[in-house]
């Protein structure tokens, strides 16, 4: 058990070795194997001796216990053994970047735990430390606007964020009560998070400080001055209003220095060797793209019903700039009233809603996080409430050439360029239906001239049987073959290929074989795809129509 | 006071004993004459119990002595102490809890002392024990046993940790270290409310269920809400963390090089085929007549007769140009090979049916030549000693003559194949047999038959004149040996790396042999290069049954059981550095697979660049 914790806080990982057998001493069953340095390497952490320490003093409180000397037990506790992560957070990632870069699976793991009942599993102090870096991080992200991409998925909502240039992703369950599965190695993942706790929070006080914001975190303004008493302790944030007023996410925080607005200075041009004008234009216009994308919400005022998810709204709202405020009953930290006439839209998820108030829009929350994922705000038609909302998509996906692209991606993409194609498809969806209708028509008059024509052939056929019968031997016209000279061609390329690939070498072979079966398979499965979709468009469209049929009727 | 009646009597006998065990019976205990004492008579029923309450006045300090099972009423006395004890109060009314405290020891001070004891000599003098256990104490603190408390550690617990960036720490290991691969970034099938398309139809959710957890595409089922407000917990998300966890510490890494290329790329350039002409291209003729296989096939060396054998006991004789059957000769038996003699002044075929090689003359084209040929034959004469020959030279009864059978050559096994020396003279016969007895050389002229080899070396496949040099080639199972014939030698074993030779072919050169195998491969020889082939060629899909070259053109083809002839553009240079260009160029289908069988034999036009092939499906077909 030291061994894996040990392995799992300084990132040991096993080896395959090259000559499995022979490692194996002949057998071929399945073993793990780790580098002989690597575990020589774990031999000299000194967190092994804390370890040690550790063990000894459990045996000797448990002792005590059983004796009942309790001013024992009193005097180990005092003297329990702690230790600290701090070098191996800083041995594992010597530069801050590398940190960064595996944050992903720290923050998701965090994110859990802060979930967690704060009863068995695992202990209280983790699952509030867990919470507190969470928020802290939720409050970092708000602060640089630095949130990129949001994703509603069955398994819970996926977050992307850009953090100092790299990438960031994590995901949130949904707040829910968990059903703790008993297969589940709790002390696994326990260990996993003593590490991962240890470095966000390295992390988030490098963050906070590159923003110039304090850290621990306090809340700007004035809620500083109801505040006052608690800031004797070490951590305000240890007070659990304190946490839950951060993490209402409504207020911005304290910042060491005060904001100036001197922050947006034009980015100073550096012209890099090499580069044309043309990449440059495109590089500044992404810059463009990506401050206007920061200021998405901004100007907006949000009003959340009781029914949505608070934290994930707000927190998305609030990271690009628009304004949020909830019931008061409801948490902590709300801003504004519903009866605030200066809301502009109100996020609502019950299929109606009585008493609208003029001036607002009633929207279903998935307009935010599609309009956060499409980089402008969506037309809001197709989310208002009790509406059959569109299809929410990834954006994780960037289809390459050949994928299949959904119709819904290929909307959004040419709304992106500006063009509005809903109202023209709209018109052609219903220019189509016309055009059906007719086509029916035309087909009902193709059905009788081809009956027509049957007739006229069977006439043909007797006069021909009648004609052969006086004679018996009958030249035929020989027909007049049409040979496509591109098909032609085409043909003989593709027989000189196969040609060409029966000469390959059997390993060539085999690879060039793997490629293009890889290849078809991707073809195969978008091809499967788009039929699937254009089964279901054309029953839809059906249904569309018997239900107007039966209007009319 | 004496008992006045003996119904009062009723008294516990029985002693403080469980109750229950008198429960079923009539009587509780036994009085001194040692009758029972009857319990009180109680079949109440809940009727009467109600009317005893509603009557009796007294019901509710009636209690049951569970003694004796009579029922008694409570005092007056009795009911006053229960209210008592119900209360909290004594039992006794006269007792006073509240009686006043007599301050013995009070915070005043006073003159006098409470006790007159006088104080102990203890309280005077200091004590030995203390004493023993701060000498004791001392001792330890001195040894370095106890140690001063641990001041508390007040350093914050987060800090800039990456102030000072040292690019030393940068270690080898950080290099070697290979990052895990982040988690797969989710696609739209996972979202709440999925496009229709990336929905399971309900074959598909099926055949999910019934697959196993890991061979699964996608570990889970897409699934449509209509709202967000509907979306339920993940049930498996606190697994997937713990899988991604033991991923982390459990899974070796390695770096995997992903190849890059086009896979265009990696079709090698060859010659077009159009550049390659002329090969045969199409179907031409078809060759009807056979009823059954038709297994060997052959052309006289003008390229004007084409003879075929077939299961169905008959030789027939084609015009090449017309497709006219113009002979048929049925010879009783299963031909396993024809060969027509290459010498083009003598017109003969030789015909292997079952344990004979027929040595026939069929009578076609110029009426010289073939007289010429039976002239020849008839002007052997025998020699005057008896020579022991392993097989017997017969001539043909007037009736075989007839139909034109001039030799007949019987073996003592059943003969395979039989094949022509270049000059015309000598053939060799294979019979299939395991002994030293399975190649036979015959020379025509003489009548004169040999064994060249005195020992086996496997089952013998086919063989082979060498066509201009004296060389014999010898195809068993897997080795193709080379003999040369004047110094009686053996000059070269080639491996040809299959499994089972099934014929081969000789380039006209004669450096370069082709065998076929059936296991489909084809192996080019070089006999200047090595023993071993100089190219495998898995051209076909199954066995390969013949192999042939051209004459004159670069090309040979290959007939194989899938029912394809492939003719292959094979070039050989006359420069020796430079090796062989071999090009598939075409592939002919024609045949109709029967038996699972396909081509049987392929053979070449001495001429022109035509093939012929002939199938299990009774016919000859000729690709020009």
């Amino acid at each position: 058990a030291v061994t894996r914790r040990l392995c799992i806080l300084k990132g040991i990982y096993p080896h395959e070795p090259k000559h499995k057998k022979k490692v194996n001493k002949g057998s071929t069953a399945a073993r793990t194997f780790y580098l002989l340095k690597d575990i020589k390497f774990l031999l000299h952490e000194p967190i092994v001796n804390k370890f040690r320490e550790y063990k000894v003093f459990v045996r000797k409180l448990r002792k005590a216990y059983g004796k009942s000397e309790w001013s024992t037990v009193d005097r180990l506790k005092d003297n329990k053994p702690s230790y600290k992560l701090d070098h191996i957070v800083k041995e594992r990632y010597p530069t801050f970047v590398d940190a960064l870069r595996d944050l992903d699976d720290a923050l998701s793991m965090c994110f859990l735990f802060s979930t967690f009942p704060r009863t068995g599993k695992c202990h209280v102090q983790t699952i509030q430390l867990c919470r507190r870096l969470a928020v802290e991080f939720l409050n970092y992200v708000i602060a640089s606007r630095s949130l990129r991409k949001v994703f509603l998925s069955i398994k819970g909502i996926y977050y992307q964020a850009e953090v100092l240039g790299q990438p960031v992703t994590w995901i949130t369950p949904y707040a829910f009560a968990h059903d703790h599965p008993t297969d589940v190695d709790y002390r696994v993942m326990a260990t996993f998070t003593e590490f991962y706790t240890t470095l966000l929070g390295f992390v988030n006080f490098r963050l906070y400080h590159s923003l110039n914001l304090l850290y621990p975190p306090k809340i700007d303004g004035q809620a500083d001055a109801e505040l006052k008493p608690t800031e004797g302790k070490d951590y305000a944030m240890d007070s659990e209003s304190y946490l839950e007023k951060l993490s209402a996410l409504s207020a911005s925080l304290a910042r060491v220095v005060a904001p100036t607005h001197e922050d947006e200075v034009e980015m100073d041009e550096f012209p890099v060797e090499g580069e044309t004008a043309e990449q440059m234009d495109t590089r500044k216009k992404e810059q463009e793209a990506l401050e206007k994308h920061k200021k998405l919400f901004e100007g907006l005022r949000f009003f959340l019903n009781r029914e949505v998810p608070r934290e994930p709204l707000a927190f998305v709202i609030r990271s690009f700039g628009g304004q949020v405020s909830w019931d008061k009953s409801l948490c902590i930290g709300a801003t504004y009233d519903v009866s605030d006439p200066s809301i502009t839209h109100q996020i609502v998820d019950r299929p109606r809603v009585e008493q609208q108030v003029v001036g607002r829009y009633y929207l279903q929350p998935q307009w935010v996080f599609d309009s956060v994922n499409a980089k402008l705000c969506l037309p809001v038609a197709d989310y208002f409430p009790g509406v059959l909302l569109p299809p929410h998509l990834s954006p994780f996906v960037t289809e390459q050439e050949g994928d299949y692209v959904p119709p819904e991606k290929l909307k959004l993409l040419a709304m992106q360029r500006g063009e509005h194609p809903d109202e023209e498809s709209e018109e052609e969806d219903e220019e189509e239906e016309e055009e059906e209708d007719d086509n029916e028509k035309e087909e009902e008059e193709e059905d009788e001239s081809e009956k027509e024509e049957e007739m006229k052939l069977k006439k043909m056929e007797e006069q021909k049987t009648q004609s052969d019968k006086a004679l018996p031997v009958k030249v035929t016209a020989g027909k007049l073959r049409l040979e496509d000279r591109q098909r032609l061609e085409q043909e003989q390329q593709s027989e000189e290929k196969r040609l060409a690939i029966m000469m390959m070498k059997k390993r060539e072979k085999y690879l060039y074989k793997k490629i293009m079966f890889g290849k078809k398979r991707k073809v195969r499965e978008a091809n499967k795809l788009a039929a699937k979709r254009k089964a279901h468009d054309t029953a839809l469209k059906e249904e569309k129509k018997k239900s107007k049929k039966a209007r009319r009727a | 006071p004496l008992p006045s009646t003996p119904l009062q009597d009723i008294r516990n006998t029985v002693g403080n004993i469980p109750m229950e065990w008198y429960q079923d019976f009539p009587h509780i205990g036994y009085n001194l004459e040692g009758k029972r004492i009857y319990k009180p008579i109680r079949n109440k029923d809940e009727l009467d119990m109600f009317l005893e309450k509603m009557e009796n006045p007294d019901y509710w300090r009636t209690v049951q002595d569970k003694m004796t099972g009579a029922d008694i009423k409570l005092t007056d006395e009795q009911v006053e102490l229960v209210h008592r004890l119900q209360k909290g109060q004594f039992g006794d009314v006269h007792f006073n809890p509240y009686e006043p405290a007599v301050d013995f020891f009070t915070h005043e001070v006073m003159i006098h002392p409470v006790t007159n004891r006088p104080a102990d000599k203890r309280s005077f003098i200091p004590s030995l024990i203390e004493k023993e256990k701060v000498s004791k104490l001392v001792h330890a603190i001195k040894m370095g046993w106890i140690k001063p408390r641990k001041p508390k550690d007040d350093t914050p617990t987060y800090y800039d940790l990456w102030a000072h960036e040292d690019p030393n720490s940068i270690l080898g290991r950080h290099k070697m270290h290979v990052p895990a691969p982040k988690m797969k970034l989710p696609g739209h099938e996972e979202s709440y409310n999925p496009p229709p398309e990336y929905l399971l139809s309900e074959e598909e959710k099926l055949a999910w269920e019934q697959q196993e957890p890991a061979e699964r595409k996608l570990n889970f089922v897409p699934q449509q809400y209509r709202c967000l407000r509907a979306v339920p917990a993940y049930p498996r998300f606190i697994h997937e963390r713990f899988e991604r966890c033991l991923d982390l510490y459990l899974c070796p890494r390695q770096r995997k090089m992903r190849v890059n290329v086009d896979p265009e790329d990696l079709i090698p350039k060859l010659p077009k085929p159009r550049d390659l002409q002329p090969f045969p291209t199409t179907q031409a003729l078809v060759y009807r007549g056979h009823t059954s296989l038709v297994r060997c096939l052959s052309i006289s060396p003008s390229g004007q007769w084409l003879v075929s054998g077939s299961d169905d006991g008959t030789v027939r004789f084609w015009e090449v140009c017309t497709a006219r059957c113009m002979k048929t000769l049925p010879v009783g038996g299963v031909v396993k090979s024809v060969a027509w003699n290459p010498n083009p002044t003598i017109c003969l075929v030789a015909i292997c049916v079952e344990q004979s090689v027929l040595l026939v003359n069929p009578c076609l084209g110029d009426k010289l030549l073939y007289g010429a040929t039976d002239q020849l034959l008839e002007s052997y004469v025998e020699p005057e000693e008896e020579r022991v020959q392993p097989v017997q030279w017969v001539m043909a009864t007037t009736e075989e003559h007839r139909k034109g059978v001039r030799v007949l050559v019987q073996h003592s096994k059943a003969v395979k194949q039989v094949t022509w020396h270049g000059k015309g003279d000598y053939f060799a016969s294979v019979v299939s047999d395991n002994s030293n007895m399975q190649v036979l050389i015959h020379q025509t002229s003489k009548r004169w038959s040999q064994n060249p080899f005195r020992k086996s070396k496997g089952l013998v496949q086919c063989v082979l004149f060498h066509p201009i040099r004296p060389y014999f080639f010898v195809a068993t199972q897997r080795y193709v040996r080379v003999y040369n014939l004047l110094k009686q030698e053996l000059t070269k074993k080639l491996m040809t790396n299959c499994k089972w030779v099934s014929s081969m072919a000789i380039h006209p050169g004669g450096d370069n042999i082709i065998c076929g195998s059936y296991d489909s491969k084809l192996a080019w020889f070089d006999l200047d290069l090595s023993t071993r082939p100089y190219q495998l060629l898995r051209h076909h899909k199954k066995a390969l049954r013949s192999v042939a070259f051209h004459k004159h053109y670069p090309l040979f083809a290959s007939g194989s059981d899938d029912g394809t002839v492939i003719v292959c553009h094979g070039m050989v240079y006359n420069d020796l550095l430079q090796n062989p260009l071999l090009v598939p160029v075409k592939v002919l289908k024609g045949h109709v697979l029967t038996l699972d069988l396909g081509v049987l034999d392929v053979l070449f036009h001495p001429t022109q660049p035509w093939v012929f092939s002939s199938g299990a499906d009774g016919t000859v077909r000729l690709y020009t």
